[in-house]
């Protein structure tokens, strides 16, 4: 038997966080909002029985849900990124092999398991369920694509207890025959659309088509996909994340901006986030980009988005730089009279810090700018994000996301732990 | 000196933070609630002298052994409440769970009982399961077919900051 894949994927991931620490809300249809309290991002099995769509507009929807006794979230992420990085650590308790594909699916390689897996993949539930208090289904099949065909129906079937394996020919084509095309990882309906003028209509046809027709009529990627379905696993496991080649930090804005002073405000928080980020992985940048835009969901306002790359002599990690790079940008792309909605800092072109070279007339980050940094970073993460900021980042920073209906970081701050009696 | 101190000094070279320039912006120092004092050991390796406790360097202590078992499985809660004084736990302090241990007869625990978090002391003998206070002014609380039980994990430990 071919080396098997298991899909472990978290039922409705950011609901069950708020349940662990939260019992009242179980059984409950919960929905959580996206950052800014938007749209609807994530949904309990009672809500999405309710008829709730994954994006509806929290403000258009507010009274139903009232109605509806749904019980509403603001996106706590402290707490989700937590309760994930527990999850993935229990996981490793069952396989040396695991990618995390996601904050709430893990890749595993289930190698040297084929005797018991049943066995195995239970107590892997089981474990994760009493260590974590997340509720997991594993899909078991021979590639990753059909481990998460296997996964869908471990949460569909209420028989399957949480666990569905597809090892042979037949028991894979008997689920992929019970699905769409659009159900498929990475079918979208438009693919499906050009899939279905080929006289392609199903996950089985896909299955079926001739590997080397579907890469002369789309991409090498479809290829891949025909030869998982069939069961030949084209998509090893990525233990290792590759480092990233660019690095964002982006989010829309509680209210409107619309002063300059904000908007610098704004922009120098995320080049400092940014930074930070770029730091933990002993990064540099000699490219960085201020991108700035107006809700595009309102065509009552007068719109404009615009970006700008600027470039340093020397690549740097070192705030103050990239903060003042990304005031440069942002005077040359600043417009008055807008309400801005959103903007963005993107690091681009990303090298090694060590491997750094100076100019003509510039060097690279000295001694005392590395110690700097390092002060900054070991105090911010001692004592908490904004321990130690720049002035430009501002003070009261009113842009600043909104989150009215946040629960408690129970994980990570000590002043926010569960109280009990 | 505090690490803190010495940190701003090295990195900026003065001793007050409120007169280090940087680049374009300037340094908005918010100082933590405390500081931390911790002797700064000497690490100068003298060529041609190694010391003489080389050999019999070891790990400094890490509270994270003496509190954590299971990283993964270990939550804190604050504790509220005077039920439990008599077993030495009081309130304001943190209460370590793991939800790892299973509940053994005696074991403190973190239950919920009808959707309510309680910190008591399990019981099981037979069929019969109760929760004990550790405190006479409170009753034990029967568990009973009817009432919606669990044990959402066992205290392991409890720190309290003196």
């Amino acid at each position: 038997m071919a080396a098997l894949y298991a899909l472990v994927d978290c039922n409705n991931f950011y609901a069950s966080c708020e349940r662990v620490f939260q019992p009242a809300l179980r059984g409950k249809p919960v929905v959580v909002l996206s950052n800014n309290d938007g749209c609807v991002i994530a949904r309990s099995n009672e809500a999405k029985a309710l008829g709730v769509e994954m994006g509806a507009p929290w403000h258009l929807h507010k009274r139903l849900f009232e109605t509806q006794g749904i019980i509403v979230r603001s996106s706590n992420y402290s707490l989700y990124g937590d309760m994930s990085a527990r999850v993935m650590n229990t996981l490793r308790h069952f396989t040396p092999n695991i990618e995390i594909y996601s904050i709430d699916e893990a890749f595993l390689s289930f190698a040297g398991f084929e005797t018991s897996l049943v066995a195995h993949a239970a107590a892997l539930r089981s474990t994760v369920m009493q260590w974590t208090g997340i509720p997991v289904s594993v899909g078991i099949a021979p590639t990753k694509l059909l481990a998460k065909v296997a996964n869908r129906f471990a949460k569909k079937d209420a028989a399957s207890n949480g666990v569905m394996i597809l090892a042979t020919q037949a028991e894979q084509e008997a689920a992929l025959g019970r699905m769409a095309l659009t159900d498929l990882w990475g079918v979208a309906s438009r693919l499906a659309a050009r899939l279905h003028a080929l006289g392609i209509a199903s996950p089985l046809d896909l299955k079926r088509a001739d590997p080397d027709y579907i890469r002369q009529h789309f991409s090498v990627v479809m290829q891949r996909m025909v030869l998982e379905l069939r069961g030949i696993s084209c998509m090893p496991l990525e233990e290792i994340v590759p480092d990233r080649k660019n690095i964002v930090a982006s989010r829309s804005f509680g209210r409107p901006v619309q002063t300059r002073q904000e908007m610098e405000e704004a922009v120098s928080t995320y080049a400092a986030r940014a930074a930070e980020k770029m730091r933990r992985q002993n990064l540099a940048t000699a490219s960085l980009m201020v991108f700035v835009e107006t809700n595009g969901f309102r065509p009552q306002d007068a719109q404009y988005q615009a970006s700008k790359l600027v470039h340093l002599p020397v690549a740097t990690a070192d705030t103050s730089k990239l903060i003042a790079a990304a005031m440069r940008a942002t005077s040359i792309i600043w417009r008055g009279g807008y309400r801005y909605k959103k903007a963005g800092v993107m690091l681009l072109d990303l090298i090694s810090s060590g491997r750094v070279q100076g100019g003509l007339f510039d060097a690279p980050d000295d001694a005392r700018s590395k110690a700097r940094m390092k002060v900054l970073d070991t105090l911010n993460g001692r004592y908490g994000r904004d321990t130690l900021t720049f002035a430009a980042t501002g003070r009261a920073r009113a842009w600043k996301l909104r989150r009215d209906l946040l629960s408690p970081r129970y994980t990570t701050d000590w002043n926010e732990l569960l109280s009990v009696r | 000196m505090s690490v803190f101190d010495l940190l701003t000094r090295q990195a900026f070279g003065c001793a007050s933070l409120r007169s280090a320039p940087c680049g374009s912006a300037y340094l908005r120092v918010v100082l933590a609630r405390t500081s931390i004092a911790i002797p700064l050991m000497a690490v100068k390796a003298s060529c041609g002298f190694p010391s003489p406790a080389d050999d019999y360097l070891e790990r400094p202590l890490d509270f994270n052994e003496l509190i954590i078992e299971n990283a993964a499985a270990t939550f804190a809660v604050r504790v509220e409440g005077e039920s439990m004084i008599g077993v030495g736990i009081f309130p304001g302090d943190i209460a370590v769970v793991n939800r790892a241990r299973n509940p053994v007869d005696g074991c403190i625990v973190l239950a919920l009982v009808d959707g309510e978090f309680t910190i008591k002391r399990y019981r099981k003998r037979g069929a019969r399961l109760w929760l004990e206070a550790g405190n006479p002014a409170f009753a034990d609380i029967e568990i009973t077919e009817e009432q919606n039980f669990e044990v959402w994990g066992v205290i392991s430990r409890c720190v309290r900051l003196l």
